[in-house]
């Protein structure tokens, strides 16, 4: 396969305010939203990113389409660093390189028609010479994600959450990108409308062969849709194996505890789930050496002294973890 | 007799001098100690029935329409908000999703816990902050007499939530009332507060009534659960029943929408309903609208099953022990 984004070492850190009290010769904190972050999505592959709150995965996918400026690091996108081109400069890959995002509303101009609303990215990219063809694409592609043509001379109000959320899937859809960053796209939707969203998504993605980067929390979506999985704790990814076998054969602690906490359709677990420890710490007090081993079952010395590199085992399967090799050897799939 | 008993319950939204029916004569019990699970989607009514249990309708243009409350064999509707907070003020308590929304935030944590115990009981302030301080130890927080003196916004949602348990459970209530307790919290969060509900239940003897839209969160914390779509409760039954033999196609829709993080989607256990390897059994169509009219049974236009009875009747509930369905096709459902 051929690689199609190739990101190395992203940092992208804010600056806060100074807490108040504090006196001006003191550094203002710094917030390492994402702290060195590499992977590399394929050409038609699906990278879901998964953790949870705070952990940096919105930053890393908000950070590609440069809606957050990166403070180090590289991003290749077909020979190019996206990362320290301007916003001229960046946009001939705009269209290339498409958003959607968890609240298809907040995208959708309410004052627009749907016709209106996807129209003008097909215009400002050159994709539609005249209003026919524009209206024929439109129409051609509602359809694919399940709605009648005929609704792109209604406004967003109009729509329940889950084809508003189709909508977004077109707006993007249209302009034939070749890498998605998908952020929580399908979480704000009940979960009957959340699995035709996911069929309507899984289905375009395999047949136009779009690239994806699938950012959630849910690790039951997460495994339906991803091909790889990269896990973040605190602004690093912890591990990332091919989806199947990051599901069975979890290394890394924090992936174990993750998979665990899903609370499952069987009664018979009550009371079983391992029981946890701690709370995910914050990205401004992040803990010494390993991030993860406040709340680490298997952590020692080594844990709290040195941060441990994300390495790749002979099977693909990368883990970021002082105990790793005795770990998963131990793990019960 | 249960400690608490929902009759025929029916609630309506008032919108446009219109009486919009919202839940429709649902009935449960709940046993003192015991766990019963709420689950449908957004609109279903699950959290209006809980607003009407408390007595948190007033001032809405929500309204009971018809039936009966039943809390340690009284009828709560029969009494005046008065008396109804003078008797039942200390027996229920209940949490929210988001917890900073409850909290005030100008006050201290420990303030807002002796407020709730005060209510309750006489004593000093000296005894009240001492059990506000044992309270926060219920709830497994730590150094619980250092975070006494916390402003909400310096604690983690998790641990709001937990402060929020700790003022429900300061007036030592016979039932908790929990609205989607979890929803807010990230998954490793969430477990461990489940954990601790599942504690206090069985140290405390409380029922708990869990509110929630996740079919996990229910099927691990409930040993009972009723499943509400359009305002109607469609399948009711005990946990292990009704994950191991749903009786109504809603449940069994719902069950095969969520994608299973234990199973390989390229393997053949997952296919839609046209067998097409890969996707979701998702149940096709939404809720319709709330002024929208549905003949025979609410769920057919969504149904794979409906047959013309279906859409002339609305289906009489199947009890078959005790495992109850809303539906006309229940005994060949299992």
């Amino acid at each position: 396969m051929t690689t199609l984004l190739d990101v190395r070492a992203l940092k992208t850190h804010f600056t806060l305010k100074r807490r108040p009290g504090s006196t001006w010769f003191r550094p203002k904190p710094i917030l390492k939203a994402v702290d060195g972050v590499s992977f590399t999505i394929d050409v038609g592959e699906v990278l879901a990113l998964v953790g949870e709150s705070g952990c940096g995965k919105s930053t890393v996918g908000r950070t590609l389409v440069k809606l957050e400026r990166a403070t180090g690091g590289q991003a290749m996108f077909g020979g190019t660093d996206i990362l320290p081109l301007s916003t001229k400069a960046f946009r001939p890959l705009r269209r290339q390189i498409q958003m959607i995002f968890q609240d298809p509303f907040a995208s959708l101009n309410p004052r627009l028609t749907i016709e209106q609303t996807l129209a003008e990215p097909l215009r400002i990219h050159g994709l539609a010479t005249n209003r026919t063809a524009s209206r024929k694409r439109i129409g051609a592609m509602l359809e694919q994600v399940g709605l009648a043509p005929d609704a792109m001379h209604r406004y967003p109000h109009a729509f329940s959450g889950g084809q508003r959320q189709r909508i977004g899937i077109a707006r993007v859809m249209v302009l034939a990108p070749d890498l998605i960053v998908a952020d929580e796209a399908v979480s704000a939707l009940d979960v009957s409308v959340q699995a035709q969203v996911l069929n309507v998504l899984k289905d375009l993605q395999r047949d136009s062969g779009v690239a994806m980067l699938f950012i959630s929390h849910d690790l039951g979506v997460v495994r339906h849709v991803g091909d790889r999985v990269a896990v973040m704790y605190l602004g690093r990814i912890v591990e990332i194996a091919r989806t199947k076998a990051l599901f069975e054969r979890p290394a890394h602690p924090y992936t174990q505890l993750l998979l665990a906490s899903i609370p499952r359709l069987d009664p018979a677990r009550r009371g079983l789930r391992p029981k946890l420890m701690g709370e995910p710490a914050s990205a401004t007090a992040m803990p010494s050496g390993c991030a993860f081993h406040p709340r680490c079952p298997h952590a020692n010395q080594r844990c709290i002294d040195a941060t441990p590199e994300l390495e790749t085992r002979a099977d693909g399967h990368a883990v970021a973890c002082h105990h790793a090799d005795k770990l998963t050897a131990g793990h019960a799939a | 007799m249960p400690l608490l008993e929902v009759d025929r319950l029916s609630v309506a939204v008032q919108s446009d001098g219109l009486l919009q029916p919202v839940v429709r004569e649902i009935s449960f019990t709940l046993e003192r100690g015991a766990t019963l699970g709420i689950v449908g989607e957004s609109g279903c009514g699950k959290s209006l029935t809980s607003l009407a249990i408390m007595g948190l309708l007033a001032g809405t243009p929500v309204r009971i329409t018809g039936g009966h409350i039943r809390f340690d064999g009284r009828d709560l509707l029969a009494l005046e908000a008065r008396e109804r907070r003078r008797l039942m003020g200390a027996a229920m308590a209940m949490i929210f999703q988001e917890p900073m929304t409850s909290l005030n935030p100008v006050y201290r944590v420990g303030d807002q816990i002796i407020e709730a115990i005060e209510q309750h009981r006489r004593c000093s302030r000296r005894e009240s902050r001492e059990r506000a301080r044992e309270l926060l130890q219920q709830v497994r927080i730590p150094d619980p007499a250092g975070k006494l003196d916390f402003y909400p916004h310096q604690l983690s949602g998790g641990m709001r939530q937990r402060v929020m348990i700790a003022i429900a459970l300061a007036s030592d209530p016979a039932l908790l009332i929990a609205d989607e307790p979890t929803t807010a919290l990230d998954v490793t969060v969430q477990a461990q507060i489940l954990d601790l509900l599942l504690e206090l239940q069985r140290d405390h003897g409380m029922a708990i009534l869990l509110i929630s839209h996740d079919l996990g969160v229910i099927a691990e914390t409930c040993n009972r659960v009723a499943v509400m779509y359009r305002g109607q409760i469609v399948e009711r039954a005990s946990s292990v029943a009704l994950f191991a033999m749903p009786r109504h196609p809603y449940t069994l829709g719902l069950m095969r929408s969520v994608p299973n993080p234990d199973v390989d989607p390229d393997s053949n256990l997952v296919r839609d309903a046209r067998n097409e390897p890969g996707r979701l059994d998702a149940i096709p169509g939404r809720v319709p609208a709330i002024d929208e009219r549905v003949d025979g049974c609410a769920f057919h236009p969504r149904c794979s099953m409906a047959e013309p009875v279906c859409r002339r009747d609305d289906p009489a509930v199947h009890d078959r022990n005790g495992h109850e369905s809303r539906c006309h096709f229940a005994d060949t459902l299992s």
